[in-house]
């Protein structure tokens, strides 16, 4: 906390307490405005010249604020955009936001600070039409080129029934496919060399190396990968927007389906911070039946890379042997949560229901079974040469890289760094269990592999812990705001039926105020900024996935192998697109 | 004067080849899915016939009644006769087995150089089909089977001098009788059956030298445009493949049809039975390597290794003689 407020007073005794206004937040994360003739020169400093740097740019966006009824005294703005940073190194994070005027505002690009900039401002003018004065390719990213408007702003319609009937003539599906013509100058690619002329490659959005709908444009020498130009946005289903529409409450189903692999990991971070913001303390038992969901997730997003990695390299059965036993897993989450993929089972203060009988023994099946298997992968998969010939060395990147590009997760910790948030700021009752941060140091796809393999033991150390030491009490908080609110009182006083009908039909009125919180999801780091206007409905959620950044930093890291090169790194990052587009 | 007995019986070689062949390749579909499924713990097909036999006629009568397509950028000519070359080139194979004693086809004084011929044959449908399919990823497909069959078939023919300096023959037929009075080839061959079985894999394309068509990668690769019998026939022409490169296994380094107590075309069939299944668990354990890998491990593992296969076996017969 003390190095928290250091970032306020080494900030201010370079620009001066005139430059930059103090916001308190609900995640006490130490939020300063700045105008935005400043706001380079301030990021050039957190990054380069405080102490203990802030190297990462973990989230870049913008909020729409001229529909919000209670500002908290903010300075006056039209559209905000909001940089968050991360330091590994303090262990803190940092929040700076520009305030701007007007219907079409612009703000100076920080691609040259840091190059993982370039989607998050892309995604910035497409869903707020913000200009980024000197980007290099400010152009749509997750909207189809023709889209007109920008959805993220209030005054965009949020449902289909606002905009008027949906037809597809032969004329527009034409100009909508010429749209998508990928012209290599727009990125400044060249079509031939002195000698040569290049092959572009159109891989994707269909196709079974990429892992759902993503498109990648590869200019080849023969099969050598010159460079590459992704393009997403093929699964963007409007997450953010459509959390401005739902309650509080309604809002969870929706999470499940970001990152479709990772089950209630997704719950997990979008409740901490609306739990934080509301003030709500989870019980014991809730945190570790929590904990104890989300390792069965985290095993089952593991098997499903391992097995689909395995299968972009070639190889045809592991696939089938990890979906197996991640049906084992689901079967698990199936028994105690009702769901497979999409359990929604989380709640605000805890979670639906508690455990039903006998959950003991079906988990701990799971964790008797899994521990041979892996075992089995490993030498299946990881020991087998062809294998370590086509993944070391193959798409590596370095810690630096990683840091710089907002890499998190087991991408991250591939390259050395043991930083795990559930170590570096447990959450959810983290702190009481025994497990270590797995590493490996080559960076490449095998490495990745290694950390996966190594990860899926430690989350069956911390089920088995949570099987053994399960705490007893309510799995749901006695807090007004728990949604749906507990039922016990309520035909003893009216007020708590009052609560409770209305927290049921309308679902809780969050206070005002910001707040954000990082959790270590399968793939990395995911956080939630939830921003409340004292509603039943959020103001605004923005979601930080960490698929975003590692599939950003793609073409860095494929410049110069061949196309199994390609699908072997595609592999490795563990991404997936619903979590890349929301 | 015409040999009426003679003609019969020839043409009920010729036929009972060329149709047992073909219903092999069809029956193997079925095998192998059934195998695979069973390695992977899968129930495959099961459905269709008693143990899902039927479900080749079922892809067969789909195969057969899909829309003849060609794609309009297509070289059709080219297109549409490519893939006819490698079931030809591979029925024609056949030809030169000998299944057991006088139960062959034709008998060539060179029948091992005719198999050699015909499988180069087959590296033309694989390229061609990749280059007039117009398409990037067929393209990119053909590429790397030209490289990779070209290669392979160096290793391929050069492995298999040492079971000819042995025999004393490019005949099949003789090569199998040597075996039979004498050791089986694979104990003193066994460098050159390894190299053999490896290249041998690799003309056939199939995992883990699938590159030409590699899923994850090329989508399906040369014939990512093929569709209905004009796939099929690639298909089929790999399956056939597969019986065949078993057949040369069983013939030039386990003694072909020889063995005890059984009848001699059940032991060719028991013996060609075991390689075909030795493939397709190949197929289900391997995953695949990269293109330059592969040609790199070629060139400079495999050829050194048949060429010095071939050195010794010829000193050593020269030593013995």
């Amino acid at each position: 906390m003390s190095q928290e407020h250091d970032v306020v007073r080494e900030l201010q005794g370079r620009f001066g307490a005139e430059a930059l206004t103090f916001q308190p937040t609900a995640d006490a994360i130490p939020t300063l405005w700045v105008d935005k003739k400043r706001v380079h020169e301030v990021l050039r400093f957190l990054k380069y010249d405080v102490p203990l740097p802030y190297r990462t740019l973990f989230d870049l966006t913008a909020i729409d604020e001229r529909n919000r009824a209670d500002r908290l005294n903010q300075p006056a703005s039209d559209f905000t955009v909001v940089y968050q940073l991360l330091s590994y190194e303090r262990n803190a994070d940092v929040r700076l936001k520009v305030p701007l005027a007007g219907e079409s505002p612009s703000l100076p690009t920080v691609v040259d600070l840091w190059p993982a900039a370039n989607w998050y401002e892309r995604e910035v003018w497409d869903m707020f039409g913000i200009v980024l004065d000197g980007h290099p390719n400010l152009r749509r990213i997750l909207m189809p080129p023709t889209w007109v408007g920008h959805p993220l702003r209030k005054d965009h319609p949020a449902r289909a029934t606002e905009i008027g009937p949906f037809t597809m003539t032969e004329q527009k599906e034409e100009e909508e496919q010429e749209a998508l013509r990928f012209r290599p100058e727009e990125w400044g690619l060249k079509r031939r060399s002195e000698n040569e002329d290049f092959l572009f490659l159109n891989v994707g959005p269909q196709h079974p190396g990429t892992h759902g709908p993503f498109r990648i444009i590869l200019q080849l020498d023969g099969e050598e990968i010159l460079d590459a130009v992704p393009d997403i946005g093929f699964h963007h289903r409007g997450a953010e927007k459509i959390g401005e529409r739902q309650s509080w409450h309604t809002y969870i189903p929706y999470t499940d389906r970001v990152d479709y692999l990772g089950g209630v990991l997704n719950n997990m971070a979008y409740l901490m911070p609306v739990e934080q913001l509301a003030g709500i303390v989870v019980p014991d038992r809730a945190k570790v039946i929590r904990v104890m969901l989300a390792e069965l997730y985290r095993i089952s997003n593991h098997l499903v890379f391992y097995g689909t990695f395995a299968q972009d390299l070639g190889a045809m059965s592991p696939v089938f042997y990890a979906f197996n036993d991640r049906e084992r897993v689901i079967g698990v989450s199936e028994a105690i949560t009702g769901a497979r993929l999409h359990p929604s089972w989380f709640r605000i203060g805890g979670v639906a229901a508690d455990l039903p009988q006998g959950w003991d023994d079906l988990v701990g099946e799971v964790v008797d079974f899994l521990p041979g298997r892996i075992d089995e992968y490993e030498q299946m998969v990881l020991q087998n040469s062809i294998f370590k010939a086509r993944t070391q060395g193959v798409g590596r990147y370095t810690q630096e890289q990683a840091i710089e590009w907002g890499v998190t997760g087991p991408g991250l910790r591939a390259t050395g760094l043991a930083w795990d948030f559930r170590k570096a700021r447990p959450y959810s009752g983290y702190e009481w269990f025994d497990f270590e941060v797995p590493t490996a140091t080559g960076g490449d796809c095998y490495s990745r592999a290694l950390v996966h393999i190594a990860e899926m033991r430690q989350s069956l150390r911390i089920i088995e812990q949570c099987l053994k030491n399960m705490p007893a009490g309510p799995y749901k908080s006695p807090h007004p705001l728990t949604t749906p609110p507990l039922k016990g009182y309520t035909m003893h006083d009216i007020e708590t039926l009052i609560t409770h009908f209305l927290g049921v039909s309308w679902g809780p009125n969050l206070p005002v105020g910001e707040s954000t919180y990082t959790t270590e999801a399968a793939k990395g780091a995911n956080a939630y900024y939830v921003i409340s206007d004292g509603d039943t409905i959020p103001y605004r959620i923005r979601i930080r996935t960490p698929s975003y950044p590692h599939l950003q930093m793609l073409p860095e890291i494929v410049r110069g192998f061949m196309i199994p090169d390609l699908t072997a790194t595609l592999g490795s990052i563990d991404f997936v697109m619903s979590d890349v587009d929301r | 004067m015409i040999d009426w007995a003679d003609t019969v019986w020839r043409l009920f070689t010729v036929f009972a080849v060329l149709i047992g062949a073909l219903l092999v390749a069809a029956g193997l579909i079925w095998v192998e899915r059934r195998l695979l499924a069973l390695f992977q713990n899968r129930y495959g097909p099961n459905v269709v016939g008693p143990f899902g036999t039927l479900q080749v006629v079922a892809d067969m009568v789909k195969i057969f009644t899909k829309e003849d397509w060609v794609p309009p950028f297509a070289d059709k000519s080219v297109f549409v006769l490519a893939p006819t070359i490698i079931m030809a080139a591979v029925l024609l194979s056949f030809a030169v087995i000998p299944f057991a004693p006088g139960f062959q086809v034709v008998n060539l004084n060179v029948g091992l150089l005719f198999f050699l011929a015909m499988s180069s044959m087959g590296v033309y449908s694989v390229v061609l089909g990749g280059w007039s399919s117009n398409s990037k990823y067929s393209l990119l497909g053909g590429v790397r089977a030209a490289a990779q069959m070209l290669s392979y078939e160096v290793f391929m023919g050069l492995s298999l001098m040492g079971v000819v300096l042995l025999a004393g023959s490019f005949d099949l037929a003789t090569i199998v009788d040597a075996q039979a009075r004498g050791i089986w080839y694979v104990v003193p061959q066994i460098v050159g059956f390894v190299v053999f079985l490896i290249a041998g894999s690799a003309e056939t394309r199939r995992l883990p030298f699938d590159l030409p068509e590699a899923e994850s990668e090329l989508v399906a690769g040369f014939h990512a445009e093929y569709s209905g019998m004009k796939f099929g026939m690639f298909y089929v022409g790999e399956y056939l493949g597969i019986t065949l490169l078993s057949a040369m296994i069983a013939t030039l380094f386990f003694g072909g049809w020889s063995g005890p107590l059984l009848p001699p075309f059940l032991w060719f069939v028991v013996k060609a039975a075991f390689f075909v299944g030795l493939f397709i668990l190949l197929r289900g354990s391997l995953p695949r390597p990269r293109y330059d890998q592969l040609m790199a491990w070629g060139w400079k593992f495999l050829l050194p290794l048949s060429l010095l296969n071939l050195l010794v076996t010829g000193a050593v017969i020269l030593a013995m003689a």
